[in-house]
């Protein structure tokens, strides 16, 4: 399943920033209100998505970029946890392997992060570094995955928690496309629901 | 977002009293919210005092992240708990007061679910009816026009499609929303066991209504609704303000002054950011601060002359605190279930409310052996021994948000990648649940006192909540559970759960500690809920039900609230 600019935008809505449909959100895209990301920054985040996402998502890159450039432009107080985070992942892999996070194979990379503790630890911003990696980095990414559509339908859920899909797939009997529009909640309850009628009866 | 400021206060906020105004109320709630705008909008000058913040409407997503995210506990989403919120539990069971309870402009509505149903008419008369706890001193028919407005007030979904329902003099303001997925999956088994079911009034929108948007289905209804389309009580304290009310955050109300004979409320006094005490001024006081702050600010108003409290003559004041109980059942079913996709339920029974023990299912058949017939027949026909002892009422939910989200369960594992893709999928998509609600009866042993040996911010003594079950709420759980599994086995789906007398928790429903009545010597407020010791102060809210029924109580308190308005107005 392919990542889309819109699963991006969704992330950053569930995220409570506030980007409009308009902005290029590139890693380097010239704003000052934003800091530029360090070629460190792009390369480490996309690789921990590549682990901690599942294989059958592409789209990655375009994705992880809108989404983090959103996410820093709205909320910049996040820009020295998201930088401390990555610097503590990155130095421990070069400690390690003797190369970046970054260029470590997915196998290495997934083995270097249970070997930090990321993968037990209860996510903290203010925690110790693996407590930190687990907030900043792969919960910030696991949660714009988990809350876009795209997402979501991995999972079965069209409309995951924290996405503003309406309301409609709740009354489906199954994703939209699988069978059409299937069989709604109202055709199976006797009578449907009344509208607004029925003045003055009990 | 800000925990501690309020937005855009910088400094700048004038919390200065006013000269002496109409109308002091404490607490911007909707019991409180409802008053200060309907008084308001009568001419009347009126001074809000709350005692938390104002929270910016632009931090509510960000507010959902917080209540999705695990790093955050809930009570950080509204700022609950901390030096200011401190209590003590010293009851029969650990009472979690700052669970679901908010201070701000808002109150506890910027958190709640947002269901909105009438109490019914046996509900006002209990003693009469049932033969226990007491009769309020006002009928249903007394609040049914209040009913009506404060639906309209607060925007309710709803359809007319409820045969235990009291009657009803309008439609809904919205058309109900449409039963989900799941409903539908519960409404063949309930019909066969004969258990009807019904739409649930919501205060959400189905479609716009007030200015405000439809549902965006963000899934986060309790604790935070970023689209606004769920009704909390900032609604009216903007239309309060829009009137001319000025409504004032961070001024937690220290104690209430009276006059030299201990008639008449003079001031609230009340303290601010900046370390400062003020006093509020006012030709009439309501008190609007919850089922617990109430009673505490009239305890910790104590005097020569009200040596025991504020309003306090009967010694009522902080007595009687009633809750509703959770009872629920959940398991999974070999379908998709759907769930987790809106955070409001679509479907709900009421048939077990005036009958908590009508019979269902097999309990139906063997009345039909005894000839009683299949709708129940005479109530004392039916196959339950005399000997067995009362139940109280009973609100069956078919929730839509059972079983886990999985984003909430992707940032709580300890795994990733594909792993956690296959454990999300096997986790998600075939839960259901039955949850409920059981009325309590009012017990004087439950109760807020006050526990001088430890304080809050302000120095003051905290509340000191006493709180147990009894026998009969308990009992009454366990009949909710006996039906609930009932419409879960009869889909064939397996039962993994069970929330049942042992470990039932409260629905954060604070009843009964100022209550209602004719009479002063056993109740603090009379039928206009103004107090019975104090000319001119009301208490609007919960605290004043002498009994809770087993509905969520908002659209009770509102309609009180309204009536209120025009007592205090008449008053003025």
């Amino acid at each position: 399943m392919e990542l889309t600019r819109r699963d991006a935008l969704a992330a950053l809505a569930a995220a409570g920033a506030g980007v409009g449909a308009g902005v290029a959100l590139r890693w380097s895209d010239g704003d000052p209100a934003t800091r530029e990301f360090r070629d460190v920054d792009r390369e480490t985040l996309v690789a921990l998505a590549e682990v901690v996402y599942p294989d059958d998502v592409s789209g990655i890159d375009g994705f992880v970029e809108a989404y983090v450039v959103g996410r820093v432009r709205d909320r910049p107080d996040r820009v020295a946890g998201i930088a401390e985070a990555v610097d503590r992942l990155d130095g421990t892999a070069r400690d390690r392997f003797d190369a970046p996070f970054a260029d470590l194979s997915p196998a290495d990379r997934d083995a270097h992060l249970e070997s930090l503790g990321v993968d037990a630890a209860d996510p903290d911003p203010e925690g110790i570094v693996p407590e930190r990696i687990r907030y900043y980095l792969v919960n910030d990414l696991l949660y714009a995955l988990y809350t876009s559509p795209t997402g979501g339908r991995l999972v079965g859920i069209e409309n995951p928690q924290g996405h503003p899909g309406g309301i409609d797939s709740s009354r489906r009997s199954g994703p939209e496309g699988s069978d059409g529009r299937s069989v709604t909640g109202s055709d199976h309850v006797p009578g449907g629901r009344p509208e607004r009628s029925g003045e003055g009866s009990r | 977002m800000t925990s501690g400021g309020s937005a855009g206060d910088g400094g700048t906020t004038d919390r200065t009293p006013s000269d002496r105004v109409d109308v002091c109320v404490v607490g911007a709630g909707p019991a409180g919210s409802l008053v200060a705008h309907r008084l308001a909008a009568a001419g009347h000058e009126v001074v809000v005092l709350e005692a938390g913040e104002r929270f910016d409407p632009a931090d509510r997503r960000a507010r959902m992240e917080r209540a999705i995210r695990p790093a955050h506990d809930g009570g950080s989403v509204w700022g609950m708990g901390g030096e200011r919120d401190r209590f003590t539990s010293a009851g029969e069971r650990f009472y979690p007061l700052n669970s679901a309870r908010v201070k701000g402009v808002g109150g506890s509505t910027l958190h709640w679910q947002g269901m909105v149903m009438r109490l019914h008419e046996k509900d006002f008369r209990l003693h009469s009816t049932w033969g226990v706890g007491v009769d309020w001193p006002v009928s249903y028919r007394d609040l049914q026009p209040y009913y009506a407005r404060a639906e309209r007030a607060l925007g309710v979904a709803g359809a007319d499609d409820n045969p235990f329902a009291p009657p009803r003099e309008r439609p809904f303001p919205m058309p109900a929303f449409e039963p989900s997925h799941s409903d539908s999956l519960f409404a063949p088994a309930c019909e066969r066991l004969g258990i009807a079911t019904h739409s649930v009034p919501n205060a959400r929108n189905s479609e716009a209504y007030d200015d405000r948007p439809t549902c965006q289905g963000y899934g986060t209804c309790q604790p935070v609704c970023p689209s606004g389309a769920k009704y909390d009580a900032t609604v009216h304290a903007r239309k309060a303000e829009a009137a001319g009310a000025r409504v004032i955050d961070r001024a937690p109300v220290q104690r209430l002054e009276h006059d030299r004979a201990g008639d008449r409320v003079e001031a609230a006094v009340y303290a601010t950011p900046d370390g400062t005490q003020h006093r509020q001024e006012a030709r009439a006081f309501v008190v609007a601060c919850g089922g617990v702050e109430s009673p505490r600010l009239l305890l910790l108003s104590r005097s020569e002359e009200h040596p025991d409290g504020l309003a306090n003559s009967s010694g009522a004041v902080g007595r009687y605190f009633t809750e509703h109980l959770f009872a629920g059942v959940g398991g999974r079913l070999d379908r998709p279930t759907r769930q987790n996709q809106v955070g409001f339920n679509t479907t709900e029974s009421h048939q077990f409310y005036d009958d908590p023990r009508a019979p269902f299912g097999p309990e139906r058949g063997s009345a039909d052996a005894t000839g009683t017939g299949a709708d129940g027949g005479d109530p004392a026909d039916r196959p339950v021994p005399d000997e067995d002892p009362g139940l109280s009422s009973i609100k069956l939910e078919f929730l839509n948000y059972a079983g886990p989200s999985p984003v909430e369960l992707a940032l709580g594992a300890d795994e990733w990648g594909d792993d956690l893709l296959e454990s999300l999928r096997e986790a998600y998509g075939s839960a259901l649940a039955v949850g409920g609600l059981v009325g309590q009866l009012p017990r004087k042993d439950n109760r807020i006192e006050l526990d001088p040996s430890t304080t809050d911010d302000h120095g003051n003594p905290v509340p000191e909540v006493h709180w147990r079950v009894g026998d009969r709420a308990a009992r009454t759980v366990e009949r909710a559970n006996g039906i609930q599994r009932a419409v879960l086995e009869e889909m064939n789906a397996e039962v993994t759960w069970t929330v049942g007398p042992a470990d039932t928790g409260p629905a954060f429903h604070h009843m009964g500690t100022t209550r209602m009545g004719a009479d002063p010597a056993t109740s603090v407020v009379n039928a206009r809920c103004r107090t019975h010791d104090l000319a001119n102060l009301w208490i609007s809210g919960s605290s004043v039900f002498p009994t809770g029924g087993a509905m969520n109580p908002t659209l009770t308190i509102a309609a009180l609230a309204l009536r209120i308005a025009d007592h205090v107005d008449e008053a003025l």
